[in-house]
């Protein structure tokens, strides 16, 4: 494979992926004619079972240049897996099914996510080289010196204010829109920031900051607004410790759309008789809103805002295009790749731990709210 | 519920509404509702003109930009594509704008392709197929979302660069090859969130339906083909538009794994922003072919986008 692999770079960039997309599809397509040969009965199938199952796994790994006696055990595990299926309770051919199924995705999640998932996990507790153990260091580094201390608040200040901030401007914003005129054009306006990558975002946004000295005509549409008002031109990405709410409104810009677009949705699902009935109570329009809508939208709220705040704790982006983390506005997930750059994998990976157990939390009580939606749905 | 009860709201909101209301009422109505438009008016403003200030300054004269604001176009006007021939043609020594660009499409198509369907084949199997441990295996699956990239990122650069686990060599390296590492690299990382959501959709259809077919003795490479496939394409086409979004957009996995010569345009425009962070004729230019993409995507698809965006707005 790594010679195909080899040949197909040599190829023209766009050529690369009829043929890419092509070869896979026709694996795929291979593997399901077998699926649909596989509950057949007769010897003539059961024979083409057996093949398959042995040359299947020992294909895959005769394709990655393995070694010769893991291309023999994946043989080996073949029969194994033949026979399993022989003796299958739901009839023979009912496993082959089963693992053609699952097995390309199940293979891959475990080579590429639960593996390295694990070795990152040891690698935390070892220096810099990986040689050696060295206990908790890399995590008392991280939260000794001055720096590190720095990025982890930076990534807290991060979580508190960009959910916050961007859900209560999408749920004012779903509110005033709600069937008012050109509704779907306002939601489209607002919405459209996400589609724009992170990358795209931080320089339309560096443009906006942009400072120049004061005798010369500004370039950065906000340092203009601060002239025109007569004040003097600030260096908004480069003044701690203010410089980091420049960079979370970035963040809040792009994801306003969706906590407006989820809200919007919320607030289209209120009945309309509990808002008339309190509207015949003689309620003004802010009661209802806070005693109406509020607590019927308040499982989308905690959605958008635990989602919200799961973007902020893995940001990368922002900080990387913006400042690279300079200035003291470096967070987690760009000091896990600084470290990783510097060759310093003992820290880099104890970085990726800690941004690990600081989301770990949140996307457990977001999966469960999300569930708890669907049910009352 | 029963559903008889569901649509009568709608009937009596529109009975209601045919009644006037106290006039009073009605202009207390229209001045909440004006204000509320004005605010609304503000925050739509606020929100666009950050892209719009771009746009245009992508197409002023580079001695333009520099000196003046993009909002005094008026006075000092001048409209030029130079910006973009120049910004096409930036970039470092083994690669420019125009190839990055080519490196993006190049990237994101597999990427797109290739989880989704190994998605959606287990998500099949975990949807109708029947084997012991099955529910435990699916909360597994589900449970990965929780790990960060980041966690993965070094250890599986290490796998493709040496073909090590664990220190240990196990298959040959292929990481020098193209673009084949990125798009392995896309396809785990999308594998967990594909499978969950694709899944609930495949279990949605009717047990009816899928037993219906078993009785007519269709295998369930047939079920797959011929009726989760359709009844679940809506769906899939959802996610497919936003994985393919997050891997165009995406600037952390190709930092890692997309290196020198097939770099994608996001890497190659965060580089520029730290080689050219004063020349704002090139930047803008060059955010706005990067955008462009995504907002054709956007504007051409968008009942699609909001639904994919929505169901797959966690990940990362």
């Amino acid at each position: 494979m790594s010679g195909f692999l080899q040949w197909l770079s040599t190829l023209p960039s766009l050529l690369q992926i009829p043929i890419i997309i092509g070869v896979f599809l026709a694996v795929i397509a291979l593997l399901l004619f077998f699926i649909e040969l596989a509950p057949r009965q007769g010897k003539k199938y059961t024979i083409i079972r057996l093949l398959a199952c042995i040359i299947f796994p020992l294909g895959m790994m005769l394709a990655l240049d393995s070694y010769t006696w893991a291309i023999i055990g994946a043989g080996l595990l073949g029969i194994v897996l033949f026979w399993l299926d022989y003796r299958s309770r739901d009839g023979a051919g009912y496993v082959f099914q089963l693992i053609g199924f699952l097995s390309p995705a199940i293979v891959l999640l475990i080579a590429g996510l639960i593996v390295p998932t694990i070795q990152t996990t040891i690698q935390s507790f070892m220096n810099s080289r990986g040689t050696e153990f060295v206990g908790l260091e890399n995590f008392i580094w991280i939260f000794t010196q001055p720096q590190g201390v720095r990025t982890v608040l930076n990534t807290v200040v991060w979580v508190l204010v960009a959910p916050a901030i961007s859900t209560i401007a999408g749920l004012a914003y779903a509110v005033f829109i709600d069937k008012s005129r050109g509704e779907k054009v306002f939601k489209i306006l607002v919405f459209m920031p996400m589609a724009i990558s992170f990358v795209g975002a931080s320089i339309i946004w560096r443009f906006i900051y942009t400072a120049r000295p004061i005798d010369q005509a500004q370039i950065g549409l906000l340092n203009q607004i601060i002239v025109w008002l007569g004040g003097e031109p600030v260096q908004f990405l480069q003044a701690e410790p203010f410089n980091t709410l420049a960079l979370i409104a970035v963040l809040i810009w792009v994801q306003t759309g969706f906590a407006m677009v989820i809200l919007s949705a919320a607030i289209k699902a209120v009945p309309t008789e509990q808002l008339e009935a309190a509207e015949l109570d003689g309620t003004n329009a802010w009661q209802r809103f806070s005693n109406v809508t509020l607590p019927s939208i308040r499982s989308s709220l905690v959605v958008v805002l635990t989602t919200i705040s799961i973007a902020s704790l893995k940001v990368f982006d922002i900080v990387r295009t913006m400042t690279a983390g300079a200035n003291g506005t470096s967070v987690i997930a760009n000091e896990m790749y600084t470290q990783f750059r510097n060759f310093e994998q003992g820290r880099s990976a104890a970085f990726a731990v800690v941004l690990f157990l600081m989301v770990m939390p949140i996307v457990i009580y977001n999966a469960r709210q999300i569930k708890k939606q669907r049910e009352l749905r | 519920m029963p559903t008889a009860t569901d649509t009568s709201p709608i009937k009596k909101s529109s009975v209601l509404k045919k009644q006037a209301p106290p006039l009073a009422s009605l202009a207390k109505r229209r001045l909440t509702s004006r204000w509320a438009t004005l605010a609304a008016l503000i925050i739509a403003t606020l929100w666009t003109i950050p892209t719009f200030g771009l746009l245009v300054s992508s197409v002023r004269p580079a001695q333009e930009v520099r000196t003046t604001g993009w909002w005094t176009i008026f006075q000092n006007w001048g409209i030029t594509t130079d910006n973009y021939s120049a910004v096409l043609q930036a970039g470092n020594s083994q690669l420019n704008l125009a190839g990055s660009f080519i490196n993006s499409i190049a990237i994101t198509l597999p990427a797109t392709i290739i989880p989704l369907v190994l998605a959606t084949l287990a998500a099949y199997a975990f949807a109708w197929m029947r084997f012991p441990g099955k529910n435990l295996m699916f909360v597994l699956v589900f449970a990965l979302q929780i790990v960060p990239i980041q966690m993965a990122l070094v250890p599986l650069l290490r796998l493709f660069a040496r073909g090590e686990i664990f220190g240990y060599p196990v298959i040959g390296a292929f990481g020098s090859a193209g673009y084949a590492q990125v798009w392995i690299a896309h396809t785990i990382f999308a594998l967990p969130l594909a499978i969950f959501l694709l899944h609930n959709f495949i279990a949605e259809i009717p047990t009816e339906i899928i037993e219906a077919a078993r009785v007519d003795g269709a295998s369930h490479g047939q079920i797959f083909f011929r009726i989760a496939l359709p009844l679940t394409a809506p769906a899939i086409a959802a996610f497919s538009i936003f994985q393919f979004l997050w891997v165009w957009n995406d600037l952390l996995v190709a930092l890692i794994f997309a290196d020198g010569p097939v770099a994608p345009i996001t890497k190659l425009l965060a580089e520029l922003t730290g080689t050219h962070g004063q020349d704002w004729h090139l930047l803008t230019a060059g955010a706005f072919v990067a955008l462009i993409v995504p907002l054709l995507v956007f504007f051409a698809l968008q009942r699609y986008f909001v639904r994919g965006l929505m169901a797959g707005s966690a990940k990362g």
